[in-house]
């Protein structure tokens, strides 16, 4: 069989060269997306599990407040409680750098505790008047201005030790040396440390805390400490273990790094459909071939073996380039748009790509996978044939005799309308994506019914190509199988995303609408940065000559339910300007002295805390948890762990926090917003506050939504192409294998010309059966895409919208193209002689 | 060598007509039959029964005291392999493969070393008179040459037992009767049993005996030089 499976089989891939090499470059391509995106997420995820390793350090339990902390007291209560034998205490700040566009983190700790507990994130100060660094300084690192780089802050910021850095406090600037390093952060991680009380001192924080890292008295439990101290925590306060903080950040991005590596999939699925759109395509030209070697006595198994390596041997070969390409667009991505792909989960830290040898097993053996699948049926459908049948001319065309499997078809839609009906596995929708599989299958598997039933519809016509063509597929209706498998795949696949990403889109544009309805915005600096407006401030801005109004907007952070899971609090007036985007409930609900405050929860945290409106819900605010009512449920697309929107009179009045974030402001009619932009700058300082008009920070919001989905977009367009390729080599393997056929129209008078004209009509009629599954497919699938693996795993509801006309010019193409293929490839058949094509008939 | 006996093959299992019916032939060894009829009798059929690429309604076929009808396909196939060699009217030569590759394919079948199958394969080319031409490729060949190499693979393995079907059908006389010389001087010295199946009365002559295919049986004929 060596010998055999050297020069029969395998050199039959070298001898198809161009069929061989698109499959390859189709598996190459499935693999590499898939691998590039697992590489950087395994690199990304790598480098911020270590972050998060580095700033837990050895606690076995951590205290954590919103973003504006809890009193400092509960440090001390904590640190004398049995249970605890270390406890450390930090304020996490991330800071605006006027002038600067990112925010640095930094972390004010206890210099005399986190040896003990978090031993990574001590300080080295060094003299900067010697060339090497003098040895640590605690005094020195006491000094209130004194501030501590990671070398990957070092080298990003450009600051070596000795240098001033300026940092914001609300509309206020002061200046911090830098006085040393933390060269346990590693080049990773993007941080600065400082003492805890210079850092309230100098963010305007006195006796406020964020976190206390605890490590637990000899013989204490995680989880008997978790249950007595969670008794002492003020409302809004929650204890949690190490791998639960971090998992709150994990799980945001894993909706989305499972979204991107099924893309890739559907990629390599894609490029299955090609090999196996080639390999049966092999396998009817080398049918009488196969008959004959089964004559010489070549068994059923060794002919299936023999036709299985053949894909196994194209699934590795791609699979083996695909990993080269791989580590070359994770490269690339990391240099180009981060290692987050885009979509913003990991700030601040650098990863790099790095050799991940079981990872690159598993998407070569998925690679040969996609290969051996590919070859599957067709290595069957030669197998099963009857050598005595094969080895007569003309027998090729029972192969294309596919029978209609409306049964399985339909059977497969109905399974996936089933289970799309039910929850997601921890928050990953599986039942959704598997329902797109079964949605593509039952695609596949309605397209020889769907051929037969679409000529019987079409009118037998006066033209001799077009009857020819029409009865063609009616009586072979597995051609259009073959040309179309590929065709649906990735019509499917394309229309799907063009339907999914176009409805979102225009949900976030409508909510845009919504969300920014002022003339003008001001903020200090983003929302979780130390930068506010203080009521001074607002209120010079609300004086400015050509401002009629102002709404201000806090943000804070808020931490609810049993796990203590963080969500965003925004803190605004509610009922004015464009509302906000309700699903459901009302903007103006019922007031009065007994009625409890409204607030307005977003899909998210109604999914995450199982609210609907009229529930009632506890918002911890001011160190005490405050009764509320669900008025109504709105979207958010911007933060996925869920907000709450609240009247910004009712936070104050609860809170006594007077700050603001954001400050939308309205003009006096005529005014033009430069000149006002001009005062507040005059006012504010020039570098302490950002301003932008609605239209830009549109522009720029959509932009950040394309950038988030240009990973999506690539992934389309290869498997588009894949598909294209698919329709390329499908129509010219077919004008090959039906030489014979062309040979005795050309003896019975047909043209060359003709003859292309006649595959060109086959062609169309395939493709256009192929693409209307497809769309409806697509259609199905978005669907799926919408109402299942997006809400399932972001959340987040859209309006349909069908981008029709790009789906009309999408569809139209791909059938030009399609005839288009089969004409040169017709072109390319017909070159040989008439005479020579029919020779094995006489 | 070869006994047939009342071999029956039928159009289809549901449809009851027979194509033939009470076929017999014995062939001792180095003896060869030529088998004429008229067109759809089931002549190719009838290669195929023996041959085990289709199956018999009834009746036995032993090969060397082998009952074939006994076995499965598997063992048709390694039959097959070891002990006949076909010859079609159609040549199959696989395209991608040289001359000498192409003989040497039954033996590669039977996992002889590609070195030893390539010196047999030339070997057989020689006696064909296709030496020189080992390494070319089949487009390069005409009908008889390809017909030539087709009886180089076919007897490369030295079978017990050659099946022809229409060997000469797509060569012009003066090749046909050239190739007709060769095979049967090769399957003479050779050994081997053979059965051609033919239309032409000028190769049937060839044959130590000549016998049409009846619906009845086979009919045995006066040989016509």
């Amino acid at each position: 069989m060596n010998a055999t499976l050297r020069h029969v089989f395998l050199a039959s891939l070298w001898r198809r060269r161009l069929a061989t090499s698109l499959s390859l470059l189709a598996i190459a391509l499935g693999v590499a997306l898939g691998l590039a995106v697992q590489l950087i997420h395994a690199a990304a995820l790598d480098e911020f599990g270590r972050g998060i390793r580095l700033l837990n350090g050895a606690a076995d339990l951590q205290v954590l407040g919103s973003r504006a902390g809890f009193s400092d007291e509960l440090y001390a209560r904590l640190a004398q409680r049995p249970e605890v034998d270390q406890a450390s205490p930090l304020l996490e700040i991330e800071t605006r750098l006027p002038a600067r566009d990112e925010p640095l983190r930094i972390l004010g700790i206890d210099l005399f505790r986190i040896g003990a507990v978090t031993p990574s994130l001590l300080p080295v100060s060094a003299n900067p008047d010697e060339a090497a660094p003098a040895a640590g300084d605690r005094l020195d690192a006491l000094q209130s201005d004194a501030l501590f780089l990671s070398p990957a802050a070092s080298a990003r910021l450009g600051l070596k030790t000795g240098d001033r850095l300026r940092v914001q406090v609300g509309t206020r600037e002061r200046t911090l040396r830098i006085a040393g390093t933390v060269p346990a952060a590693g080049v990773g991680q993007a941080l600065a440390v400082m003492d805890i009380a210079a850092a309230q001192q100098t963010f305007e924080r006195i006796g406020q805390l964020t976190r206390v890292d605890l490590r637990l008295a000899p013989g204490v439990t995680r989880a008997l400490a978790q249950a007595r101290l969670a008794a002492l925590l003020p409302p809004g306060v929650a204890v949690l273990t190490p791998d639960d903080a971090a998992s709150e950040v994990l799980g945001l991005s894993r909706a989305y790094r499972v979204n991107l590596t099924m893309l890739a999939a559907i990629a390599l699925l894609t490029g299955g459909f090609l090999v196996f759109s080639t390999q049966l395509l092999a396998v009817v030209r080398r049918r009488q071939e196969f008959a004959f070697l089964r004559a010489l006595g070549l068994d059923r198994d060794s002919l299936w073996h023999g036709l299985l390596a053949e894909g196994a041997v194209l699934g590795l070969i791609g699979g083996l380039l695909g990993c080269l390409l791989a580590y070359l667009l994770a490269a690339l991505a990391f240099a180009v748009i981060g290692g987050d792909l885009g979509a913003g989960f990991f700030r601040g830290i650098a990863p790099q790509v790095r050799v991940e040898p079981v990872l690159t097993l598993i998407y070569l053996a998925l690679g040969v996978f996609a290969g051996l699948a590919g070859a599957w049926l067709p290595a069957r459908e030669a197998a099963r044939m009857v050598p005595a049948r094969g080895l007569r001319a003309g027998d090729e065309a029972e192969v294309y005799r596919a029978r209609p499997r409306w049964g399985m078809a339909l059977g497969a839609l109905l399974l996936a309308a089933l289970i799309c009906l039910l929850p997601s596995i921890a928050g990953v929708p599986v039942f959704g994506y598997l329902a797109v599989l079964l949605i593509l299958a039952g695609a596949i598997l309605s397209l020889p019914g769907a051929t037969v039933a679409a000529m019987a519809m079409l009118r037998p016509g006066r033209s001799t190509l077009w009857r020819l063509a029409r009865t063609r597929l009616a009586a072979a209706p597995g051609q259009t199988v073959v040309a179309g498998a590929g065709v649906v795949a990735s019509v499917a696949l394309a229309v799907s995303m063009a339907i999914m990403v176009d409805s979102f889109r225009g949900s976030v544009d409508d909510w845009l609408t919504r969300m920014l309805p002022a003339d003008l915005y001001l903020r200090a600096s983003d929302a979780t940065a130390s930068g506010y407006l203080d009521p001074e401030s607002v209120a010079r801005v609300a004086a400015l000559p050509g401002v009629a109004a102002v709404r201000p907007v806090r943000f804070e952070t808020l931490r609810l339910g049993e796990t203590g899971g963080a969500i965003a609090l925004i803190a605004r007036q509610v009922d004015a300007g464009g509302g906000l985007p309700l699903v459901a409930g009302t903007l103006q609900p019922p007031t009065g002295p007994d009625q409890p405050y409204p607030a307005w929860i977003s899909e998210a945290m109604a999914d995450h805390l199982r609210l609907g409106v009229g529930d009632p819900l506890s918002l911890p605010l001011g160190a005490r948890s405050h009764p509320f009512r669900v008025a109504g449920i709105w979207r958010d697309y911007a933060r996925q762990q869920g907000s709450v929107v609240i009247e910004i009179a009712d936070y104050r009045a609860l809170t006594g926090d007077t700050r603001t974030n954001d400050l939308g402001l309205t003009l006096t009619d005529g005014t033009a917003p430069e000149p006002v932009m001009t005062a507040i700058r005059a006012t504010l300082g020039e570098q302490l506050s950002e301003m932008i008009l609605p239209g830009t920070l549109r522009a720029m919001i959509l932009g950040v939504f394309d950038r988030t989905f240009l990973v999506t977009y690539l992934m389309e367009a290869v498997a588009v192409l894949i598909g294209l390729f698919g329709i390329g080599t499908t129509f010219a393997a077919l004008a090959t294998s039906r030489r014979k056929e062309f040979g005795i129209l050309r003896h019975l008078g047909l043209r060359r010309r003709q003859i292309g004209l006649l595959l060109a009509t086959e062609a169309a009629l395939s493709a256009a059966v192929g693409v209307v599954i497809g769309l409806l497919a697509g259609g199905a699938i978005a669907l799926v895409l919408i109402e299942v693996v997006n809400r399932q795993s972001f959340h987040w509801s859209m309006d349909l919208q069908l981008p029709v006309g790009l789906l009309l010019i999408f569809s139209l193409s791909l059938i030009l193209l399609a005839a288009l293929a089969a004409r040169l490839s017709g072109a390319q058949a017909m070159r040989q002689d008439a005479v020579l094509a029919v020779r094995e008939d006489w | 060598m070869l006994f047939i006996e009342n071999l029956t093959k039928r159009f289809d299992a549901a449809f009851d007509r027979p194509l033939f019916e009470r076929v017999s032939l014995t062939l001792a060894a180095g003896e060869s039959v030529a088998i004429m009829g008229e067109s759809g009798v089931g002549k190719s059929t009838l290669l195929n029964c023996i041959a085990g690429l289709e199956s018999v309604d009834g009746g036995c076929i032993r090969l060397c005291e082998t009952d074939l009808t006994t076995l499965d396909e598997d063992g048709f196939a390694r039959l097959r392999r070891r002990d006949f060699g076909f010859v079609f009217q159609a040549f199959h030569l696989l395209p991608h493969l040289t001359l000498a590759q192409n003989v040497a394919l039954p033996l590669w079948l039977l996992d002889r070393d590609d070195r030893t199958a390539d010196a047999r394969a030339r070997v057989m080319l020689e006696r064909v008179g296709l030496a020189p031409r080992a390494d070319d490729w089949p487009r390069h060949l005409s009908g008889g040459e390809m017909q030539r190499v087709a009886i180089a693979r076919a007897l490369v393995h030295e079978p017990a037992l050659v099946l022809c079907d229409e060997p000469t059908g797509n060569l012009d006389p003066g090749r046909a009767a050239g190739v007709l010389e060769l095979l049967f001087e090769r399957i003479q010295a050779a050994g081997a049993v053979a059965i051609l199946v033919t239309h032409s009365v000028v190769a049937a002559g060839h044959a130590d005996r000549i016998l049409h295919l009846t619906q009845g049986g086979l009919i045995a004929a006066p040989v016509v030089a």
